[in-house]
């Protein structure tokens, strides 16, 4: 996993609340055998709409997302944070995350940063102003910046410390990976393997 | 986790097994590192596992702890044929391809060893007592009848085993379940297991290991305690286990994978000492007296709404949660069934005998000896599917292919078939099944289909008769019977 520290690049300014996963990537999505190249998968729904921000000009490299509370709710696929990533997000800031989702996302370097409602707002009213301006988000100041504004955003320690370190699960537990093999040199040798059978 | 595990405490089957494995002990309520011994591989779970280890260029850490099979999508009919269905063959195909990729070996269909992910692994001897066992599948429970721990986990966590060999958890709360006295004939290890998930309810094991223990527990072959262990996921629970004895050990001497001379001995004196302690506590107890059990079947759509065959269709009016109440109303809504109908006046149009509960010999030696010589009811589909290739093939020596063929009904090839609508085997909507699987959810079968779960004697009882029905109502027709059933209560033969 990649290590994070600032992101900046355009900012969208995403004007919905209850964004569930459904809306992310609707369920058909789900029968793919990979888990990269679900950029077209993304808000597929809405984007049929040619109004739909994200089909706008001004958007078409975005990196971070603003939206509204509650986002990342329903159902728990992993597959929404694949979603963002592969559309080229690397952040999204609300004033509230559904937790599965936003434990996923920890997990694979997609950042989550809470800011108050009427924070967003006023960041949504500058990016407004000139849509496809960029922002930068520090994680290691926790800040968000929209032209002169810049915002204190919330992440919990162990979640910023990963992400700035690059580390997923498995990068993790490899940490202890001389545990590992200690371990496996204890194992007993009655203990089953697939190898071909004697 | 807060108290740390000691060699001296008095501890359940379930500790034991978890301190064997703990790599890393977690500090300040972290997890601990668990080293897992057998890793269990299916099609549908598997694919983004791989391609998220190709993404970080990692390698499989232990491929020869890991061992694949292809048994949801897979047809039960005319197998050299390609599956038609595109979805069901991208997953096969991927399968192939990350297996040959990482050099895992795999059970393609057409090899002996191919069939249910959780009926291969115990068939090869993989399954032992003492081990961890996962798979990216809910079932896995299964494999805990021979005394291992064994969970089902997500595909992040299959990308992690695959990966590292460890799993970061948290352990597993204790429940006893204790199953005392004789079963009467006629009843199954699956109608333990289904009354005790309409007692303790589909969310009862929650958190919990469930331990299976008591003399009703002990007189059950291996293949009774998987069908018992299988469904522990029914009742909520993380695993289901029960303790090993001789007869684990008798099941398990001379398989393809058991250990062999010294090394068998060696294992079998460890494996004696996995028994829960005397002075042990669980963390929640739960009894039943197997000699008060009777056939039972469920009527709703989750598989704790059942009730005993003789019974009938429950009233919602007269439960009194009011969400239990609306959730029976619903089933009962797609069920079709109205409050107060005997359960065994339910007429069936198909009835399935399989998957990962009971498609084991034994489920099938059973089945075939109440249909032996009989026909099939008018207008009923029967089909009999075996867990694996191999069990196909030991069935077959013992003439059961054909005891099902003379009876009307089809002898299928191996796999999940019917008991999930991922491959061509599935049901109408509308259309009524007497199930041996697990899952009784609304389009489990196929959609708008209708579940009943029940066991083996009960299916191949309704396969007869045409309606939900029991052994002792094939004797009360007047039908010969199999010698062991004539002590069946109100039998006249
Ligand atoms: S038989 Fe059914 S429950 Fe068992 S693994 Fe297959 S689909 Fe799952």
């Amino acid at each position: 996993m990649e290590k994070v520290s600032t992101i900046t690049g355009v900012a969208v300014p995403f004007r919905r609340s209850n964004v569930d996963t459904d809306q992310i990537i609707p369920a058909v999505y789900l029968k793919r055998v990979t888990k990269t190249g679900y950029d077209d998968a993304l808000f597929s729904a809405w984007r049929q709409d040619p109004e739909f921000i994200l089909n706008q000009p001004a958007y078409a490299n975005p990196r971070i997302l603003i939206a509204g509370p509650d986002f990342g709710t329903g159902s728990s696929r992993e597959h929404a944070v694949w979603a963002l990533r592969d559309f080229g997000f690397r952040a999204v800031i609300s004033p509230k995350f559904a937790d599965i989702f936003r434990g996923n996302a920890g997990k694979q370097g997609l950042l989550t940063g809470v800011v108050d409602e009427p924070t967003v707002e006023r960041l949504w009213a500058e990016l407004e102003a000139s849509p496809g301006m960029e922002a930068t988000v520090d994680l290691v100041a926790r800040t968000v910046t929209v032209g002169n504004a810049t915002v204190p955003f919330e992440i919990d320690d162990y979640t910023r410390w990963r992400l700035l370190e690059g580390l997923d699960d498995i990068g993790l537990t490899l940490r202890d990976e001389q545990a590992i093999t200690d371990f496996e040199a204890r194992r007993e040798a009655w203990r089953p393997t697939t190898l071909p059978a004697r | 986790m807060t108290v740390a595990y000691t060699e001296h405490r008095p501890r359940t089957l379930a500790e034991k097994v978890w301190d064997a494995h703990v790599v890393a002990k977690g500090e300040n309520g972290e997890p601990d590192l668990i080293y897992i011994d057998l890793h269990l591989v299916h099609e549908v779970t598997s694919p983004q596992a791989f391609d998220g280890l190709r993404m970080a260029g990692r390698p499989v850490r232990r491929p020869d702890l890991t061992i694949a099979t292809e048994d949801h999508n897979t047809p039960t009919l005319e197998i050299d044929k390609p599956i038609a269905e595109p979805t069901s063959r991208k997953q096969i195909e991927t399968l192939r391809a990350n297996c040959a990729e990482f050099g895992i070996r795999l059970h393609s269909l057409g090899d002996i060893e191919q069939g249910i992910v959780h009926v291969v692994g115990p068939q090869l001897g993989l399954t032992m007592p003492g081990i961890t066992v996962v798979c990216g599948d809910s079932h896995t429970s299964t494999h805990g009848a021979f005394g291992a721990m064994a969970f089902g986990i997500g595909t992040s966590e299959v990308e992690h085993v695959l990966a590292t060999q460890t799993l970061p958890l948290k352990p597993f709360k204790t429940m006893a379940i204790t199953v005392e006295g004789e079963l009467k004939p006629g009843v199954t290890a699956k109608d333990i297991i289904l009354a005790v998930i309409a007692k303790i309810g589909t969310g009862g094991g929650q958190g919990y290991v469930l331990e299976y223990r008591g003399s009703a527990i002990r007189s059950l072959s291996m293949d009774g305690r998987m069908t018992i262990c299988n469904m522990s996921i029914e009742a909520g629970a993380r695993a289901g286990m029960v303790a090993p004895d001789e007869t684990t050990f008798a099941y398990l001497q001379g398989r393809p994978h058991a250990p062999q001379g010294a090394e068998w001995d060696a294992a079998v004196e460890y494996w004696r000492t996995l028994q829960t302690d005397d002075d042990a506590v669980f963390d929640a107890e739960v009894f039943l007296d197997a000699n008060e059990l009777e056939p039972f079947v469920t009527w709703g759509t989750n598989p704790g709404q059942g009730v005993s065959l003789s019974q009938t269709v429950p009233d919602p009016a007269t439960i009194v949660d009011p969400n239990e109440r609306a959730a029976a109303e619903r089933a009962l809504e797609y069920m079709d069934l109205a409050p107060g109908t005997p359960m065994k006046q339910i007429p069936v149009d198909v009835v399935f005998m399989g998957s990962c509960t009971n498609s084991r010999l034994d489920d099938l030696r059973a089945f075939a000896s109440i249909i032996k010589g009989k026909k099939k009811a008018d207008g009923v589909d029967v089909i009999v599917v075996p867990g694996s290739a191999r069990v196909r093939l030991e069935a077959e020596a013992e003439g059961i292919h054909t005891v099902v063929e003379e009876f009307g009904g089809e002898w299928r090839f191996a796999g999940c078939s019917m008991c999930l609508g991922m491959n061509p085997d599935q049901l109408q909507p509308g259309q009524r099944c007497a199930s041996t699987s697990n899952r009784n959810f609304e389009g489990r079968q196929g959609k708008g289909g209708r579940t009943h779960l029940v066991s083996p004697l009960v299916a191949a009882s309704t396969a007869i008769r045409g309606t939900l029905s029991s052994v002792a109502d094939l004797i009360a027709d007047g039908h010969e019977v199999d010698p062991r059933f004539r002590t069946i209560e109100g039998a006249t033969v």
